[in-house]
């Protein structure tokens, strides 16, 4: 009877299910992290929308200054970069893991590629006289595609260590995190990049 | 059937309803509160015989790390933690010293500063404090005592210790990221530090680094020392981020079993909020500071009106981040006080539900209020109203928690061991602190008042009231847990009361000042006629500051000396539920050996009705004398 009135706090025995999201550990780091990274890329954008609403006129019209055919490009580069990926990690998810080495390595080198394309467009720009200190226009545009340009550089850094990891055969079908996780963030560069594309270059 | 018959939340259970109402059973041995107390394992072997409850560290796990892992480049979060503590607490004298040098000036201008004579010329001038040094050890001691004290002090130790050891894990989800955690934060720690020794000293332009004045040379002759904080912030806001998603993913994804989230203690809800609000607040401070060293070092133009940039800009990044920082600030030692007023008050913390709600609505409403520090910056006053509105709705969560702590003490038996003194002077503090904040939000008023001493009067409360009261009690709470000694009971009654005295009287006159007119951040009041008649109370505020100050050396002597030579600490010195004090002081590596706790219930079973003792541990199976009639939990 006193038990029947005991609080089910007190008596159960506790539930048998692990705690947790049901994740495993390193994919939801991944995720929180990235929820950050969120935040960074809202101050800059945000940055970027309030000054240029408030002062239209330090913008050129798009195309002018900056070359919208080669980042249009490189930025079809990198969505590539991104379908690799994807496919990298359906082949890891099938076990198909010679598969797996080559869409990862093709994935670093897009993801170079694009880095590549970058410097090259940052060298021509400055040659021009379109430096960093050249109004509030150029304050923006390096400040936001430089960062972006750093998280990728990162992210083929990253990248580069899985793929050697996938060719020392660390990944299977069983066991593959860090494939799936470099992949989240390097999709997360990815369409970062769409946004700061259409309000640099095309808006 | 079983809901049917509940009779209602353990948690809220009226006294009567409690047996031993808070009265300790007198079971032989003294406790370190001078008290009668348990002896743990015994009971526990009585209760079930079950091995979750009594951990046997002594065999199977031989620590064979050398000492540079151990100590210094470790992974283990109670190692972390404490070196996060020491890191902290050095900051926190850094910090100290330069609020001294500020009340010098203020309360004796002109008079030469007892040992200016060794400063370098750039500082002082036959020993009076210069201008430019005041400007600096302002700026100075709000970034280290804001984001190297307070906040490492907080989420840095107590979230490093406390979490993994009070859910019921064997360390963090990501240890070795935990230890770049902390081997970020020394560097720029140092780094700002730097700031002092170079050409042109050190920031400031205060700790909220308003542009223009943070962005051009110019203007304040500091350029090294402005970039050098910073990058600083953005090394630490690394730091942080690394701190906080490690945090966050051991929380959801760590918690031992039968661990849910409505067993957490609130120390560890206060801190999981804390290190979403990390997480999210940090990186727009580390855009912001970026912008910034843009600005000073490659000619861009973010926050120079000349050049079209917005001054404006910066402070709504700056408070987007503040004011989430705030709480940042506040959480954790709120969540701390509430475990250790449950404690010595022996009852079950009231209404846990609605503390555990009260503090996600802070952290939601948090990020909707920044623009009360900004009602006088010229920002648009519709968006003024908006801004006062939220900030009035915050104070509701706070009230809340107020009135639970109150209802928590009520009718208790209260233990006024140390930590319990300093967690009720943190609410008693945090509610002056906060209503002066319901002031300040009705933007009438702080129109009247903004940059005044106020404002200072109104932080200081939050902050040293608030946030380093509950500094003290964490600390005093948990160290017999971290050093395996207890502090010295007396002298930390000593330094308590006399913290309380001095803290009062160096901070509750700033509000008279305040409303005098006087302005925050003047390095000369005297030079003003109508500041001269309130001179005398700046005099008493700097002599009560003084004492404040040396009397903290007495928690230093406290704190240093019973590492050494404190009372060995038992198991669980202050009777507690939590899991951190199922096992030894301090725990082993790897925190609850072979065993994984299970968790029966929440951690606030104080006098609970279903046990001959005084408290309930949160992985005891069944209550004395009943453990053999019931079924073992699974893996037992
Ligand atoms: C009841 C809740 C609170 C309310 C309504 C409130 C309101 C305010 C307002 C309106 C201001 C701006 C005053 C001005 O500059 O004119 C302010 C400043 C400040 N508050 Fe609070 N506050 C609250 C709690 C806290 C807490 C918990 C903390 C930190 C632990 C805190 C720390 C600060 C600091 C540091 C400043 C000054 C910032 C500066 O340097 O300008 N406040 N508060
Ligand atoms: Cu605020």
């Amino acid at each position: 009877m006193a038990h029947a009135a005991m609080p089910e706090d007190v008596m159960l025995p506790p539930p048998s299910r692990a705690a947790g999201a049901g994740v495993y550990t390193e994919k939801l780091g991944m995720w929180i992290f990235l929820g950050s990274e969120v935040m960074f890329f809202t101050a800059l954008i945000g940055t970027y929308v309030i000054l240029r609403f408030a002062h239209p006129s330090s913008w050129k019209p798009p195309g002018q200054v900056l070359n919208i055919p080669v980042t249009a490009v490189n930025t079809f580069l990198l969505i590539c970069s991104s379908v690799t990926m994807v496919k990298a990690f359906a082949a890891v998810q099938d076990g198909f893991l010679k598969q797996l080495r080559l869409w990862l390595l093709a994935t670093v080198i897009i993801g170079a590629s694009f880095v590549g394309v970058q410097v090259y467009e940052y060298t021509h720009l400055i040659e021009k006289g379109f430096i960093p200190s050249e109004g509030l226009y150029g304050s923006t545009f390096y400040t936001m595609t430089g960062f972006h340009g750093f998280h990728v550089t990162i992210g083929v850094l990253c990248m580069i260590f899985v793929t050697q990891k996938a060719f020392r055969g660390k990944y299977s079908q069983a066991d593959h995190r860090g494939v799936e996780v470099i992949g989240l963030y390097w999709h997360f560069v990815d369409l970062v990049w769409i946004i700061l594309f259409t309000i640099v270059y095309l808006i | 059937m079983r809901g049917a018959v509940r009779p209602g939340p353990l948690q809220d259970a009226r006294r009567r309803d409690r047996p031993h109402a808070g009265r300790l059973r007198p079971l032989g041995g003294t406790s370190p509160l001078g008290r009668p107390t348990l002896k743990v394992s015994t009971m526990a072997t009585t209760a079930t015989g079950s091995s979750t409850y009594t951990h046997d560290h002594g065999h199977g796990h031989v620590d064979d790390r050398s000492f540079i892992r151990k100590y210094i480049f470790s992974t283990d979060h109670k190692i972390i933690g404490i070196q996060f503590l020491i890191m902290s607490l050095s900051f926190l004298l850094l910090g100290g010293t330069l609020a001294m040098v500020m009340r010098w000036q203020l309360g004796f201008p002109g008079k030469p500063l007892p040992g200016g004579t060794l400063l370098p010329d750039t500082y002082t001038s036959n020993g009076v404090v210069l201008p430019e040094f005041y400007n600096s050890a302002v700026t100075m001691h709000g970034t280290f005592m804001v984001f190297f004290a307070i906040m490492p002090l907080l989420v840095g130790v107590f979230g490093n210790y406390l979490i993994p050891l009070k859910i019921g894990a064997p360390d963090m989800a990501f240890p070795r990221i935990n230890m770049a955690s902390f081997w970020t934060a020394v560097p720029a720690g140092l780094l700002m530090l730097a700031g002092f020794f170079v050409e042109g000293g050190s920031a400031a332009a205060g700790w909220t680094s308003y542009a223009p004045l943070s962005a051009r040379s110019d203007l304040t002759g500091v350029h090294l020392g402005q970039i050098f904080w910073c990058l600083s912030l953005i090394i630490l806001g690394l730091s942080s981020i690394m701190g906080s998603f490690n945090y966050i993913t051991t929380v959801i994804n760590m918690r031992a079993p039968g661990m849910n989230w409505f067993r957490l203690p609130l120390s560890i809800w206060a801190l999981f909020v804390t290190a979403c609000l990390v997480l999210l607040a940090i990186p727009v401070l580390s855009g912001a500071a970026i912008l910034l060293l843009f600005d000073q070092t490659i000619g861009t133009h973010f926050f120079d009106p000349q050049a079209g940039g917005q001054p404006l800009l910066w402070q709504h990044l700056f408070w987007f981040f503040g004011h989430p920082e705030v709480y940042i600030l506040i959480l954790p030692g709120m969540g701390m006080v509430s475990d250790i007023i449950a404690n010595g008050a022996r009852k079950p913390i009231f209404g846990y539900t609605s503390m555990v709600l009260a503090i996600i609505a802070i952290g939601f409403l948090g990020w909707g209020v920044w623009g009360h520090h900004m009602f006088q910056s010229g920002m648009n006053p519709t968006l003024g109203t908006t801004f006062m509105i939220s900030t009035l709705l915050i104070a509701v969560p706070s009230a809340i928690k107020t009135f639970n702590w109150l209802g928590t003490i009520w009718e208790g038996n209260i233990t006024f061991h140390v930590p319990m003194l300093h967690a009720l002077a943190f609410v008693s503090m945090f509610v002056i602190g906060g209503l002066s904040g319901v002031f300040m939000a009705a933007s009438p008023f702080d129109i009247y008042i903004h940059d005044t001493y106020f404002i200072v009067a109104h932080l200081h409360y939050v902050l040293f009231g608030g946030s380093l009261f509950a500094i003290f009690a964490a600390v005093t709470y948990w160290y017999p847990k971290m050093f395996g000694r207890m502090m010295n009971p007396f002298w930390g009654k000593v330094h308590f009361w006399l913290t309380l005295v001095f803290y009062n009287c160096t901070f509750f006159p700033m509000h008279q000042l305040g409303l005098h007119g006087h302005m925050r951040r003047i390095y000369d009041p005297t030079q003003y006629a109508f500041l001269r008649e309130v001179q005398p109370v700046n005099v008493f505020i700097s002599i009560s500051a003084f004492c404040l100050f040396a009397t903290q050396f007495l928690f230093a002597a406290n704190f240093i000396l019973s590492w050494f030579k404190g009372e060995k600490a038992p198991m669980n010195p202050w009777l507690d539920n939590g899991l951190e004090w199922t096992v030894a002081s301090p725990p082993p590596h790897g925190n609850f050996g072979d065993v994984v706790p299970t968790v029966y219930r929440g951690p606030y079973e104080y006098s609970s009705p279903h046990s001959d003792q005084d408290y309930l541990p949160q992985n005891l199976p069944m209550p004395g004398g009943m453990g053999a009639a019931h079924p073992q939990p699974a893996g037992d």
